[in-house]
């Protein structure tokens, strides 16, 4: 039995936490929530430099990790540092559809992302589809060679920076039908596909897509046609990972900001740390963080596993944490009082991402929908 | 103790359930509709939404329901002012700012001078006077009685000097209510005065603080020598926490917000029929309607708990403790609300949407998603101000440790 990371992998923890302590404060990240973009192209740059990147792949595709453990080991640290860039969006999620299914030309744009030069998104969700990963109402008519899409997309995250969108669409089938779904390779600006950006409560930007007659080539086409669901569904669990990773990262950091804020914080002629009420809720919260760590190695372990496995580790992660997560940011910003309810303290946007986690690819109940489920295959 | 015993009755009599109707009557004739329609959606209000609320409330005379009427109050009891509550939240009509009507107005009646009393009340009712409070300070919040602002008497006036924080809509106000600190060698509470002073004073600046929902609500209001007349001071000098103590209590009629949370879970239930999920409604789906449910359970229990008080208020009894269970327990329910509408929103709860943007474009998603994550990160206020919910455990603790049961 071995919990330790690699040295590899050790390595670039530190090498990331580092990077981050150094240029990642609230002030600079309250700068870039409030920019047009909605992130640092530059930061982007240096952290694809250092390989941040080239971690979530793995070496046949063109990084050097790309496991489990790797994922786990970037969106901690991404998480402690509450980091707005789209590491999930970009890379994790459409790079690594691209990677799986890509053919040559598709191969190369993975070459691009991994250093940093090519953004990418995920159009998968629909205005209907709530957190149904089979619900693709938008549909996928031949044309001769191609085909043209039309239909509706929601909240895709990155959209706007994306140079080109991965969109699934139905070729057969009906709406929640798990066969028929295909995925193509659209450029961000193609014809008759147009967006509608907004920012993200927890940072970032995403759009509402509209496809409107858009005509695409054969060579848009990603992956076979009406087999897209099992390649979508091997990189939302790869997903689900760095999500509770992630969320485990800003879960350290808002129990680290809370014990340093009650020891600091006089009330009543005492440090509000001996306040032996607050102690004890602050003890929950850490017994409830180690079991969040827990459930993080357990769903990063089984990424690789069979996908019954890999599911049911993977929903029991994002069901524990969405639990979990919801506890910690509301009891850090009790113990810290008003001040963590400011912009300008760390607290407030750490907190944010941990809750909204849980509206990314399924919320606790859905999870544990999906848990139990699992386990009655399992039998 | 009654003559005649009577039996339980857990509904309003005849003439509370015309009062009834009669609110409802005016709410359907009076509150404007494009008000309760940005109350319902979530939207924050201007100056203008509250002052023309405000106004209405005022010509029909119950703008002001625990004033008695010697002042311009409605003089209903305890069930009657919770029947008024409760209707204008399930219309969405917009909150009463509380900080004149049930803050400063009562510690005036009671403290106030004659003088006091006939210039400010009058100003409270006509909306000439928006207050602000001027409480907390940034070493000041659970521990309200170390605050440091400081008043030195300088002939007919007071320098104070300091900082306040947490002032609601204070961007509004024209004047503040302040504690100040008036003898800083006496025990903390004992060196206590409370002033009323002009916001456009020289030496007051208002700096606003930008919250977690990107809204401005409240702000930092710093003193630099600024001169305040001596007949400003409500009462007398070093007596302030007296009087902050009973204005406290007053902030805690309607602390259990039973309307807020029937509105709030009325609206997560229209949001849940129309949310669909694996193919049928969110409201059908198990785990989310056991949430449902378990909150509903818990918010009926509350509001006759709420009610059990007031019946009691109504007869004579002043609450104790039981003021303090209502707002540990309502500010949960509330919560837990705004927690289930969250959730109900599903992906649409991520987009932020500011209010600034709503005006022109189209909403993102269903209407009804935009606010919900606003609301329940703004929300988190409700057990942090007020006293908070930690504070209200240690006075129903001591109370009940202590063999104080009432």
């Amino acid at each position: 039995m071995n919990f330790e990371l690699t040295e590899e992998r050790q390595m670039l923890q530190d090498t990331l936490r580092r990077f981050l302590s150094d240029r990642y404060d609230t002030r600079v990240r309250n700068a870039i929530l409030e920019s047009d973009l909605g992130y640092a192209p530059e930061i982007w740059r240096q952290l694809a430099e250092l390989g941040v990147i080239g971690a979530l792949f793995t070496e046949a595709q063109g990084g050097f990790g790309g496991m489990g453990f790797d994922i786990a080991t970037v969106f901690e640290e991404l998480g402690r540092a509450g980091v707005v860039e789209p590491f999930l969006d970009c890379a994790l999620l459409g790079g690594g559809l691209l990677a799986a299914l890509g053919n040559e030309a598709q191969q190369a744009l993975v070459e691009a992302v991994i250093a940093g030069e090519c953004q990418l998104a995920l159009a998968h969700g629909e205005p209907a589809g709530r957190y149904d990963l089979e619900h693709v109402a938008t549909r996928a008519v031949p044309d001769g060679a191609g085909v043209v899409l039309n239909g509706r997309k929601a909240v895709v995250v990155n959209a706007e920076a994306a140079d080109h969108v991965i969109v699934s669409a139905r070729e057969s089938g009906s709406v929640l039908d798990r066969a028929g779904i295909s995925l193509f390779v659209v450029p961000r600006d193609a014809d008759g596909m147009t967006l509608t950006g907004y920012p993200l409560i927890s940072g970032g930007r995403a759009a509402e897509l509209v496809l409107d007659h858009v005509r695409l080539g054969p060579e848009a086409r990603l992956g076979a046609a009406g087999a897209g669901y099992e390649a979508l569904s091997t990189r939302i669990a790869a997903a689900h990972v760095a999500l509770s990773a992630e969320a485990l990262g800003a879960m350290e950091t808002a129990t680290a900001l809370t014990r340093d804020y009650m020891t600091t914080r006089t009330q009543f002629g005492r440090p509000i740390a001996t306040f032996q009420a607050l102690q004890h809720r602050m003890a929950d919260l850490l017994i409830e963080v180690e079991q969040a760590r827990s459930a993080v190695i357990l769903a990063a372990g089984h990424l690789e596993a069979a996908p019954l496995e890999r599911d049911r580790n993977g929903a029991a992660a994002r069901t524990l944490i969405g639990r979990v997560g919801r506890l910690v940011a509301e009891e850090t910003i009790q113990l810290h009082g008003g001040i963590a309810m400011t912009q300008e303290y760390e607290l407030a946007h750490i907190a944010k991402r941990i809750v909204m986690t849980d509206h990314r690819f399924g919320d606790t109940d859905y999870h544990l929908e999906r848990f139990i489920a699992l386990g009655r295959d399992a039998a | 103790m009654d003559e005649q015993e009577t039996d339980v009755d857990l509904t309003y009599n005849d003439d509370e359930r015309a009062f009834r109707d009669e609110v409802r009557g005016f709410l359907a004739e009076q509150l404007p509709p494009a008000l309760s329609a940005k109350v319902r959606a979530g939207a924050a209000l201007d100056k203008a939404d509250h002052d023309r609320w405000h106004a209405i409330l005022n010509a029909k005379g119950w703008l002001a329901p625990t004033w008695p009427e010697e002042h311009g109050g409605c003089g209903w009891d305890a069930v009657r002012r919770h029947i008024f509550e409760e209707e204008c939240a399930l219309a969405h009509a917009p909150r009463i700012v509380p900080f004149g009507l049930t803050m400063l107005g009562p510690v005036l009646m009671q403290f106030g001078s004659d003088a006091q009393k006939a210039h400010y009340l009058p100003r409270i009712l006509s909306g000439e006077d928006w207050w602000c409070q001027g409480y907390s300070e940034p070493g000041a919040g659970s521990d309200l009685a170390s605050l440091k602002t400081r008043a030195v008497r300088d002939g007919d006036h007071y320098v104070v000097n300091g900082q306040k924080t947490w002032t609601t809509l204070g961007q509004h106000a024209n004047k503040i209510f302040c504690l100040v600190r008036t003898d800083p060698d006496a025990k903390a509470q004992e060196g206590i005065s409370f002033l009323l002073i002009d916001m456009d004073t020289p030496g007051i600046e208002l700096r606003p603080i930008m919250l977690l929902d990107g809204t401005p609500e409240v702000n930092e209001v710093w003193f630099t020598d600024v001169r305040v007349p001596v007949e400003n001071r409500v009462g007398e000098e070093n007596k302030g926490w007296t009087y902050a103590k009973y204005l406290l209590t007053h902030e805690r009629t309607n602390i259990a917000g039973v309307g807020f949370s029937r509105a709030g879970l009325a609206s997560v239930k229209r949001m849940a029929r129309a949310e669909m999920s694996g193919g049928r409604p969110l409201i059908e789906n198990p785990f989310f309607a056991a949430r449902l449910a378990q909150v509903e359970i818990d918010l009926m229990a509350m509001a006759t708990t709420n009610l059990r008080i007031i019946s009691r208020a109504a007869r004579g009894q002043a609450p104790g403790v039981e003021s303090s269970m209502l707002k540990v327990k309502g500010t949960v329910i509330r919560q837990e609300i705004n927690d289930l509408a969250r959730r109900a929103a599903g992906p649409y709860a991520m987009p932020f949407v500011s209010e600034a943007l709503e005006g022109d474009n189209a909403p993102v998603g269903p209407d009804y998603a935009g606010p919900v994550a606003r609301q329940y990160f703004n929300n988190r206020k409700l057990s942090i101000f007020g006293g908070s919910n930690e504070i209200q455990r240690n006075i129903i603790a001591k109370t009940v440790l202590a063999g104080d049961r009432r």
